[in-house]
């Protein structure tokens, strides 16, 4: 397993990685600090976000606790222009490419699915539907290869594609699949496996005999094991084999061995599958406390850190504002691009609900855009 | 001025995914054993010379597989053309088309357009093993974001390949196989009409059969078979089965009164449901009978000695057609 920060904070000097570590030795402290205030700012928005959800301001919350090493660190690790399929946990990820945070809080609320441009972001919509992506994954891999942008050596042009998915994930046949199709179409791409060993209530021994880092082999696609609550260990070694990727070297799979601290979502319950001496375990090993020790040992001082305490607050104030502040989506969303060309039958069914909703005096948004009332208006 | 040549289906299909090929450039076609071999019905024969191994490849034997990286090459710009090899062969991809391909355009707000094709030939009459004789298309109308064609000639057939690969929508195009060998002038010019339009294909005025795809051909015979009794049958070839183009349906309803919907596939929960239920609804003053449905019996397609008695034919055609006169 490749670890480069010790519980205590402290950096290892490994032979054997050293060349993640060289990958850290690159790095300025502004980066460094990024990685942290990214850290605590998923944090804060995760406990605030399970707190509107608890408010009945969120169908449902799947929180990412314990995962922020795993997610900051791989998300830096991929390049600017590479694109992320990620699964539904990715909150922390998402930050890293500029992913809204109230885009999230909007699909958990229903407000629609994410809403955020794909293209853009080069992060992908979530997928709930476990595996799915990664087999999308793989195939816009397969159109990057097919477009020559692999191995160029023109950093501007060459692409990889990184997939994030869980340990549970790894049962489904399209992640075999997707590894299958990766590696006869030697695809720039990386598998990345957050290992946080409990899917819902059954541990990881559920869904595989092997390790996780080795599922790929038989497939034609090699594995490595990270330290998932080492920030700096998940950077280096995704940007190490998303250069790798870019350059032409094929698919790779990493294992980011972590913890759910939390539940699997609200509607969970792990106190009636869980030894709480095992989360206890694991919090120990919390991957932001571990990075404010080694950043203490770096000689940062605890102005940087009450700054960081102070916009947790900022942030928990905006989401909680934005969110009550929040209208309900307009009718036209479901109907709108059900199809990309016109389709009778939505049309008229589109029509119909507005006539049904203008019979009972509701004012609906397919005219005004803004507001619709959920069941008529006033009436 | 038309240019006509007299093409098989299986030969028409060719050409139009051929012609698209040239066209465009982000066409691609792949699946089970498509490219040297040209499919197990030699339908993609030859691409693979001529457009070379980039955008003609062969597929792992993994259907979800060819679906799920036909999604992400479309998300990159390409038009994937991916062939399941055998009907029953598709419901291992059926969760990345009903969850993912029909989806993905709606979830993202039309950020993502799906223009994938998947070619799926379908239908019996060809005394095959089980799982090569199913007609699975009314798992795929009843999923919003889909569309589902099926051609019936080879004129349709060189067509609305080219239109269905020119959707910016997902098309599952239905191929009639027991028809491939079928020949039929092609216009080389001309698309008759748009993919989602239905054809009148005999003019009558007693009674209306609307059917598609391997079953045209049964209800022309069974229109001749009546002609012979003095009985006048209108014939619809309905084409596309989401949408369902109703305009010349009600049309001939409104003039014959009598309608029947007939298909390979069981009649249960079917194309011919979904037909029955709208032109009860918007011919209810115009009909003389009620709307009768022929099709496969709602029994698993059975072993293919069985299968001349599970598909409907002309006889069974004629059959309904006594009946919606008896009224």
């Amino acid at each position: 397993m490749v670890q480069l920060l010790t519980v205590d904070g402290d950096f290892i000097e490994s032979k054997e990685h050293s060349v993640y570590g060289e990958l850290v030795r690159q790095l300025r402290e502004a980066d460094f600090l990024k990685f942290y205030r990214d850290m605590a700012r998923i944090r804060r928005f995760d406990e605030e976000a399970t707190a509107l959800q608890r408010q009945g301001q969120m169908g449902l919350w799947v929180s990412a606790i314990g995962q922020e090493g795993a997610q900051i660190g791989s998300g830096y690790g991929v390049g600017p222009n590479d694109h992320i399929f990620p699964s539904y946990r990715e909150h922390g990820v998402a930050i890293t490419h500029g992913v809204d945070l109230m885009s999230i809080i909007k699909t958990f609320r229903g407000v629609n699915h994410g809403g955020w441009n794909p293209k853009e972001n080069r992060f992908h919509l979530y997928a709930i539907v476990l595996g799915t992506q990664t087999l999308h994954a793989t195939g816009y891999a397969m159109g990057i290869n097919f477009e020559g942008l692999v191995g160029t050596g023109d950093p501007e042009k060459d692409l990889a594609v990184i997939t994030y998915f869980g340990d549970g994930s790894t049962a489904e046949g399209d992640v075999s699949e997707s590894l299958l199709f990766a590696a006869i179409n030697n695809t720039p791409q990386v598998f990345f496996c957050q290992n946080n060993q409990w899917a819902i209530s059954s541990p990881v021994g559920t869904q595989t005999k092997v390790p996780l880092f080795k599922r790929g082999e038989g497939f034609g696609v090699p594995g490595i094991r990270v330290d998932g609550n080492d920030v700096l260990a998940c950077y280096a070694v995704t940007k190490k084999h998303m250069d790798d990727a870019r350059s032409g070297k094929g698919p790779s799979l990493i294992e980011a061995l972590t913890y759910r601290i939390g539940s699997h979502t609200t509607s969970d319950d792990p106190s009636k599958y869980r030894d709480p001496a095992e989360v206890a375990e694991w919090a120990a090993k919390d991957p932001i406390i571990r990075f404010e020790r080694f950043l203490r040992k770096q000689g940062i001082g605890q102005d940087f850190f009450d700054e960081v305490k102070i916009a947790g607050d900022e942030l928990a104030a905006d989401l909680r504002e934005k969110t009550f502040a929040m209208t309900e989506p307009p009718m036209e969303l479901m109907f709108d691009h059900v199809y990309s060309e016109p389709h009778p039958l939505i049309d008229e069914q589109k029509a119909w609900l507005q006539a049904y909703e203008e019979s009972l005096g509701g004012h609906t948004s397919i005219n005004n855009g803004e507001e619709t009332p959920k069941y008529g208006g006033t009436h | 001025m038309s240019n006509f040549v007299e093409l098989s289906i299986a030969k028409a299909i060719n050409a139009g995914i051929r012609k698209s090929m040239e066209n465009n450039s982000k066409v691609l076609v792949f699946g089970q054993d498509i490219a040297q071999l040209g499919g197990v019905f030699r339908v993609t024969e030859g691409l693979l010379d001529e457009f070379g191994s980039r955008r003609v490849f062969n597929s792992p034997i993994a259907e979800s597989g060819i679906v799920g990286t036909a999604i992400g090459l479309a998300m990159r710009g390409f038009r994937p053309v991916a062939e399941i090899q055998f009907d029953g062969f598709v419901y291992p991809a059926f969760n990345q088309i009903v969850t993912q391909l029909a989806k993905l355009t709606n979830r993202s707000e039309g950020f993502f357009e799906m223009p994938v094709v998947i070619r799926v030939p379908y239908g019996g009459g060809i005394g095959a093993v089980e799982h090569h004789s199913e007609s699975p298309e009314a798992y795929f109308a009843h999923t919003p974001g889909l569309r589902v064609v099926s051609p019936s000639n080879a004129n349709d057939a060189y067509w609305m390949i080219q239109q269905a690969i020119e959707s910016r929508d997902p098309v599952m195009f239905f191929e009639p196989k027991r028809r491939y060998w079928q020949k039929g002038q092609v216009d080389l010019d001309q698309a008759p009409m748009s993919l989602h339009s239905a054809a009148t294909v005999r003019q009558g005025s007693d009674v209306t059969i609307a059917t598609y795809g391997p079953m045209v051909v049964t209800a022309l015979q069974a229109a001749q078979n009546a002609a012979a009794e003095g009985i006048n049958i209108e014939v619809i070839d309905i084409r596309s089965m989401s949408p369902i183009d109703f305009g010349p349906i009600v049309e001939s309803v409104k003039r014959t009164g009598r309608l029947i919907v007939a298909h390979e596939a069981s009649t249960f929960v079917s194309i011919s449901s979904e037909i029955a239920a709208k032109i009860a609804e918007l011919c209810f003053y115009h009909l003389e009978a009620p709307v009768i449905r022929v099709g496969g019996f709602d029994v698993p397609y059975p072993a293919a000695k069985l299968e001349e008695l599970f598909l409907p034919d002309a006889d069974r055609l004629m059959e309904a057609v006594d009946r919606v006169l008896a009224y």
